[in-house]
């Protein structure tokens, strides 16, 4: 059991969480993720690890009220448990002194890129970061991403703020300006990794997504979270979550992403009707 | 009396029904088919069942006091040497083991040793159920921590014998349940999992201390909990890693590992989806692929979840199936319909990305390969497409790779098991291992004799006498 000791609405639909986890807060780096399973009746669900503090023993995170699971995790409150908490998994991300470096988040993706950049900027790169919403209503740590690189800039969908359109249309801006780019890591929705690079494939920067494959078990026992990567299975898990975007097959990804689509919405509807008749 | 050949069969929930629930397939001996069944037992003075049983059950002596009706005696002598009777009796392939040796087989059925096991742990289990539990006698506390990774039955059995020795033991599990392959891979109608939960009580009652979520490797290293005084460690973290067989297609929706199939139905619950939220697909027409146990449960559960139709799709003929004799009969019952001397060469998928098709090739036996099996060989041009809409992969598993990859020195053999000597010890000092994670995956009641080995074994380090 695991007590959340602190729950913030960032912007509509997203929720951060702070829960007490002493050993995850302990051995986490940036670009890890955990399991968690919400009760005795819920599924396993992947979610990066936002931030932590090694020293209070606590570990974020930061999702986005979707389906069931997601939305049934916002529904607890401060001072209440989530059943299970694994992690940290996955492979840290690998970082170094690489020189110019662009970090790019699409909405809850914002919140890994936060400790991210934070910790480029640290090691002497310059950090330019792009982060995209959906619209002003969603802009969330704004400051946090502003602190942590030397340019910050903002796009949204309908250009409610900063500039219109997507990541991409901001760092493709940027690429025809010019920028001398050594390296660039991208983290949000599969389809906006993979328009980051199809983009940066033509110009041959090195790009590194962090995938967000369904996942069970998140330790290399089950194969759901299989992709396919440089024309070989690997397992998002345990090779991962960070690969190579020019060589990562994106289609397959979106599709696997989609398999119980359906399966999603009866159990979502299903809860929305308990929660209704709760109340 | 004469001898009876045939042995008391047990009685079963029929084909038709139990091909649609997840109710337990065979429903056990009563008191008098129990001793009917015993006193076929002729007593052998060379019992060679004892030494076809990997544990060395006194198995002449527990069926003496089954046919003496004195079933506490039955139990403390199976105790002795097997801590898990109820689930071995379920699942061990008798008929490779006490079974295949046992000297009624000359002249008719063997001795269905397994069912009166089972008979005499069901039993047990129902006094415990009630409350009456004798535990075992525990030795004074010796106050020395002793870390276990991994909770199948290699781990819960090192963990059992330490606690009655007077040690404090954890057991560090990565999953969210503890139990292991008995819990996550081996089905409800084929081991109840109230019988794995009974076990882990009373394995709690003994003092063995659970700590779930916890993945050894990552939530810690072996490096802590010899930081966090733990004095010595035993490794039981099993083969759970899933072979596939890297063909074009198979990263498309709707084919699984039977890990995960078996996982998200077992541990999950996904067959009470959507009371449980964790989803499974049920295919119209599935295609399983392999020929052993986890093979054989895969069909069957999709079978339960609603499967129109299921194929076992196995290389080599049905003779060579690693599966145990019963899993296949009764898989034969339930209408699984078994396509031998095949093997898929890839899969068509649909334009969603769900797969559709798979194309397979006929295979004829060539010579003995290493393992003693004939090896398939491809029939050039007999290749066909066979239309199906699941497909789950159940062609084997290897060692996870994560407690090697993050212990300095621990040694690993030819595909990635990890090294131990004769004392079950690693090449590092007071680690030891055993279980599927240094055989590869094998049977229960293997795992379960390593981890009473280590246990002893732990012992003696512990006690400067290793
Ligand atoms: C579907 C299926 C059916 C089977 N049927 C039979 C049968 O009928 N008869 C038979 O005898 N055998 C059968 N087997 C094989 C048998 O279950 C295994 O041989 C046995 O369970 C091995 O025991 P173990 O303790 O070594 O490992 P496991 O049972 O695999 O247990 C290992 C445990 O360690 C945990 N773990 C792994 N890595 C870590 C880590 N880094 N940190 C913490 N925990 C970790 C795992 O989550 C797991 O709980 C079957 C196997 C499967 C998959
Ligand atoms: S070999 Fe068979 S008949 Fe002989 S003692 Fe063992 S179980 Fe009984
Ligand atoms: S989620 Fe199970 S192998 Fe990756």
């Amino acid at each position: 059991m695991f007590k959340i000791l602190k729950k913030e609405a960032l912007a509509p639909k997203t929720i951060l969480m702070e829960t007490y986890a002493p050993l995850i807060a302990k051995k986490a780096e940036p670009g890890q993720f955990i399991v968690i399973r919400v009760n005795e009746k819920g599924e396993r669900i992947p979610l990066t690890i936002a931030d932590f503090d090694r020293e209070q023993g606590t570990i974020t995170m930061v999702f986005q009220e979707i389906g069931k699971t997601t939305n049934l995790l916002g529904t607890k409150n401060v001072g209440e448990y989530i059943s299970d908490i694994l992690g940290p998994l996955g492979n840290p991300t690998e970082t170094d002194r690489y020189g110019t470096v662009v970090t790019i988040g699409g909405g809850v993706g914002i919140a890994p890129v936060y400790p991210l950049s934070r910790k480029l900027k640290s090691l002497g790169n310059k950090v330019i970061s792009i982060i995209g919403y959906r619209s002003k209503d969603f802009v969330f740590w704004e400051e946090r991403m502003r602190s942590s690189s030397d340019e910050l800039l903002i796009a949204t969908n309908d250009g409610s703020y900063g500039a219109k359109g997507f990541v991409t249309d901001v760092l493709k801006n940027l690429i025809d300006k010019d920028t001398h780019i050594d390296r660039i890591y991208a983290i949000g929705p599969a389809i906006m990794m993979k328009a980051v690079a199809d983009l940066t494939r033509g110009y041959k920067i090195k790009t590194i997504v962090s995938l967000n494959s369904l996942m069970v078990c998140g330790m290399g026992m089950c194969g759901a979270c299989r992709i396919t990567v440089g024309g070989e299975t690997k397992f998002t898990c345990a090779d991962g979550p960070d690969f190579d975007a020019h060589l990562v097959n994106f289609d397959e990804l979106m599709k696997r992403l989609n398999t119980y689509k359906e399966e999603e919405k009866i159990s979502f509807e299903k809860w929305k009707e308990e929660v209704s008749y709760g109340a | 009396m004469g001898l009876k050949k045939e042995s008391v069969p047990m009685r079963e929930q029929p084909p038709k029904v139990r091909k649609r629930n997840f109710l337990e397939v065979p429903l056990g001996y009563s008191k008098e088919e129990a001793i009917l069944e015993a006193q076929r037992c002729l007593q052998c003075p060379t019992h060679p069942c004892i030494d076809g049983c990997p544990v060395h059950i006194n198995i002449p002596g527990f069926i003496k006091a089954i046919k003496e009706d004195n079933l506490q005696k039955a139990i403390d002598i199976i105790h002795e040497s097997n801590l898990l009777p109820a689930i071995t009796g379920r699942v061990c392939p008798q008929e490779d083991q006490c079974q295949a040796v046992c000297i009624m087989g000359n002249v008719g059925d063997p001795v269905s040793i397994g069912r009166l096991e089972r008979y005499v742990a069901d039993w047990e289990l129902e006094k415990r159920k009630k409350g009456e539990v004798s535990l075992p006698k525990k030795m004074p506390p010796k106050n020395k921590k002793v870390a276990i990774i991994g909770s199948g039955p290699a781990g819960l059995s090192c963990a059992a014998d330490l606690a009655k020795m007077g040690y404090d033991v954890i057991i560090f599990e990565g999953f969210h349940k503890t139990g292991g392959v008995l819990t996550y891979g081996i089905p409800e109608f084929r081991l109840p999992k109230w019988i794995v939960e009974e076990e882990e009580k009373f394995f709690k009652q003994l003092g063995v201390k659970f700590q779930t979520d916890v993945l050894v490797g990552r939530t810690l290293t072996i490096q802590d909990l010899f930081e966090q005084k733990f004095e010595a460690v035993f490794i039981g973290v099993g083969a759970g890693l899933p072979r596939f067989m890297h063909i074009p297609g198979e990263n498309l929706d709707n084919i699984y590992s039977a890990n995960e199939f078996l996982t998200r139905v077992n541990l999950m619950k996904a067959y009470k989806f959507p009371e449980y939220d964790t989803p499974i697909k049920v295919g119209k027409r599935v295609a399983v692929i392999g020929g052993g146990n986890v093979a054989m449960d895969a069909a069957r559960t999709a079978l339960r979840l609603g499967a129109g139709h299921v194929y076992l799709i196995y290389r080599r003929s049905r003779k060579e199936m690693p599966a145990r004799e019963e899993e296949i009969e009764h898989a034969e019952q339930e209408g699984i319909e078994f396509m031998l001397l095949t093997n898929p060469i890839r899969y068509i998928g649909d334009e969603n990305g769900f797969v559709k098709q798979a194309e397979c090739i006929k295979m004829r036996l060539g010579e003995e390969d290493a393992s003693g099996r004939r090896r398939p060989i491809p029939i050039e041009d007999s290749e066909f497409k066979l239309d199906i809409d699941q497909v789950i992969v159940a062609i084997g598993t290897t060692p996870n790779p994560i407690v090697p990859k993050t212990t300095e020195g621990l040694k690993t053999g030819k595909h990635g098991t990890i090294w131990v000597d004769e004392n079950l010890q690693t090449s590092v000092k007071g680690v030891f291992a055993g279980g599927d994670i240094v055989t590869g995956a094998a049977t229960v009641i293997t795992a379960m004799g390593a981890g009473r080995k280590a246990a002893a074994s732990i012992d003696k380090y512990l006690r400067g006498e290793l």
